[in-house]
């Protein structure tokens, strides 16, 4: 079952590349447990993406690895060291700040500059690895500029500079993007994903925005209320999500809720055969892996129900259709655009692509 | 849309409270400057005598400088008190921050001359500080530079104006965006760099307005010095009010005014200027 390889991955021991080992760590601000033992490893050179809701938790993880909150309980290690009893700037961790945080009273420059000069780095040093920095966010230019005369993007790339100047283990990367506009985005979007190729350091990288997480991580640690709902790839996650919550989270789903009677499933109007024991059962059905019966054949391994078109919404190259299979049962379908659909039809679904989840 | 009859009534009394108030005691200031006294009567003889007499004899001079070491005193006292407290109380002080807070200002609540005297009962020969000290047989006499003397007067008007201080500064450390502190030490430094590479320059404007605020407000006092000051904390405003009392030479105290107002806006405008220079936003 996917659900128990999903689970799985994050129960391993602890790999050898691990960079990051995240132990048993919970934070209670008050009486409130914002994060509830979260286990969690990250392999060097990795892009981890935590993903969640506001209020998730996924902020104050990065917050404790970067060192400006402490665990109430658990450890986190780097490189086989102790890293939750250091203070912020003993840490090889470096951030990018949601809203950049570059120091108004000072230059691009300067700003750029700053941890090698607290580090009491050569001034000749100093000015090859900044000219190296600025060149790397195409960034020369702005040297002399003030932070308050940069564009969005062009802060940014300033804070992605002046973070990786200091060549640090791990990257942390609280939601960068997030004040940027649609199209900023995605090229922002791609560059750090182009970067951190080039540069095989391993990025953190917090966002609430899943198709985000998608694009550009290795693995999604999704969080919810805390906990880690699920650690897998993208492409894991969205083909075997783990759980109904999952499911709806990332990307758009179909939860079918039935039950299973002597290895039948019955999900409203929709029945299919499935060997398992009897009881309460789950399904998520992504809308693509139904398709137009026009036929009307079936295969033994399909399911197969006829519904009414209450809506159709176009999307460019695929268009989402609301389908009525009676009951007040509503599947969402989505096919190739390839004109009106009105009326009754067929459609059909794998028995494979309905995939059971937990509550 | 207001009418134009509406607006011209409405702005009608602030111009004529500016122009009652403010404008034209400036201006007979201005005038009677260059006016003289004969025979116990101003006459209206425009002349520079009394910028000439202000030139000449040197105690005025002497009491302008003694003025302004005083307030530069002060300013100095007051912002080493009112930046720690004000560092504290924005960066440190957590959950008492409102109460401390509170404790700062209260003291502008309490009139002027009830500090001034209290600080009499404490400084003077037979007062506080002097039975504490003999009591602890560390002197036999009373101390006598405790009470009227310079000391006493930058003493008590660092008191009173420790607040003027603490209050620009506190609100320029409270605007100070929290995650900039964050990326400071996030990037290496420690609390010592973080304070002098980023706290330091982003509150300087508060500062400046701060040390202008006791400067300024230290310069025109007359109040401390003539309550716990004596001869030798004499300052340039207790000359001003006896030349308008007692010597009744209204033409000299004003001459010395006009020099004092023209120090007070120079000060004001420079600190302006740096204040634009300094901040960020």
């Amino acid at each position: 079952m996917s659900s128990t390889a999903a689970s799985a991955e994050h129960l391993l021991p602890a790999s050898p590349a691990a960079l990051l080992e995240v132990r048993g760590v919970a934070k209670r601000f008050g009486t409130r447990d914002v994060l509830k033992d979260i286990s969690l490893n990250v392999a060097s050179g990795e892009f981890l993406t935590l993903l969640g809701e506001s209020g998730s938790g996924k902020t104050t993880l990065l917050r404790l690895i970067a060192g400006f909150e402490q665990p109430t309980s658990g450890q986190i290690w780097m490189s086989g060291e102790r890293l939750d009893t250091l203070p912020p700037y003993k840490r090889r961790v470096n951030t990018v700040f949601q809203n950049y945080a570059l120091f108004p009273h000072l230059s691009v420059r300067e700003n750029v500059s700053y941890g090698l000069r607290v580090k009491k780095t050569s001034p000749k040093e100093i000015g090859g690895r900044v000219d190296e920095a600025l060149r790397m966010v195409k960034m020369q230019e702005f040297a002399a500029s003030r932070p308050s005369k940069l564009s969005g993007g062009q802060q940014q790339r300033v804070a992605l500079a002046r973070a990786l100047i200091n060549r640090p283990q791990l990257l942390l990367l609280d939601e960068p993007l997030s004040a940027l506009d649609a199209n900023l985005r995605k090229q922002m979007q791609s560059e750090l994903k182009a970067l951190q190729r080039e540069l095989g350091i391993t990025f953190l990288f917090v966002t609430h925005d899943q198709e985000e997480a998608m694009a550009l991580s290795d693995r999604i640690a999704l969080l919810r209320d805390g906990a880690l709902e699920q650690v897998a790839s993208p492409r894991e996650i969205y083909a075997h999500p783990a759980t109904a919550y999952t499911a709806e989270f990332i990307g758009q789903t179909n939860l079918l809720r039935g039950e299973i009677r002597r290895s039948i499933v019955t999900c409203g109007v929709l029945r299919w055969p499935l060997e398992d024991a009897d009881g309460p059962a789950t399904f998520s059905l992504r809308p693509e892996a139904i398709r137009l019966c026009s036929d009307g054949k079936r295969q033994t391994s399909e399911v197969k129900f006829h519904g009414t078109v209450r809506q159709q919404i176009y999307g460019g190259a695929t268009e989402l259709l609301e389908v009525d299979c009676g009951a007040d049962q509503l599947l969402r379908v989505r096919l190739p655009a390839s004109g009106l659909i009105t009326g009754e039809n067929d459609f059909v679904f794998t028995l494979a692509d309905a995939i059971r989840v937990k509550e | 849309m207001y009418s134009r009859a509406y607006k011209t009534l409405a702005s009608l009394p602030p111009l004529l409270w500016v122009g009652l108030f403010l404008l034209l005691p400036y201006v007979l200031m201005f005038a009677h400057s260059f006016w003289t006294v004969r025979e116990g009567a101003v006459v209206h003889e425009w002349n520079l005598s009394n910028y000439l007499t202000l030139i000449s004899n040197p105690v005025y001079a002497d009491v302008l400088f003694r003025t302004m070491r005083i307030a530069a005193s002060v300013t100095l006292c007051s912002l080493l008190l009112g930046y720690p407290l004000a560092y504290y109380l924005s960066f440190h002080a957590g959950a008492r921050k409102e109460l401390l807070y509170q404790l700062v200002i209260v003291p502008l609540w309490v009139s002027y001359l009830v500090r001034g005297y209290a600080w009499k009962t404490i400084l003077g020969s037979e007062g506080v500080l002097n039975g504490f000290l003999q009591y602890l047989h560390l002197t036999q006499e009373p101390v006598a530079f405790l009470l009227y003397s310079p000391f006493a007067v930058v003493l008590v008007l660092t008191h009173i104006y420790t607040p003027f201080v603490f209050l620009p500064i506190y609100a320029a450390l409270e605007h100070i965006p929290r995650p900039l502190v964050e990326a400071s030490q996030d990037l290496g430094a420690g609390s010592a760099q973080t304070f002098f590479r980023v706290i330091l320059p982003l509150s300087l404007p508060g500062l400046l307005a701060g040390a202008t605020f006791a400067f300024v407000l230290s310069l025109g006092d007359f109040l401390a010095p003539l309550l716990v000051g004596g001869a030798s904390g004499t300052m340039i405003a207790n000359v001003v009010q006896s030349l308008f009392g007692a010597a009744f030479d209204w033409p000299l105290g004003a001459a010395i005014s006009v020099c004092i107002l023209i120090i007070t806006i120079s000060l004001l405008f420079l600190s302006e200027r740096l204040e634009k220079r300094w901040s960020f936003k």
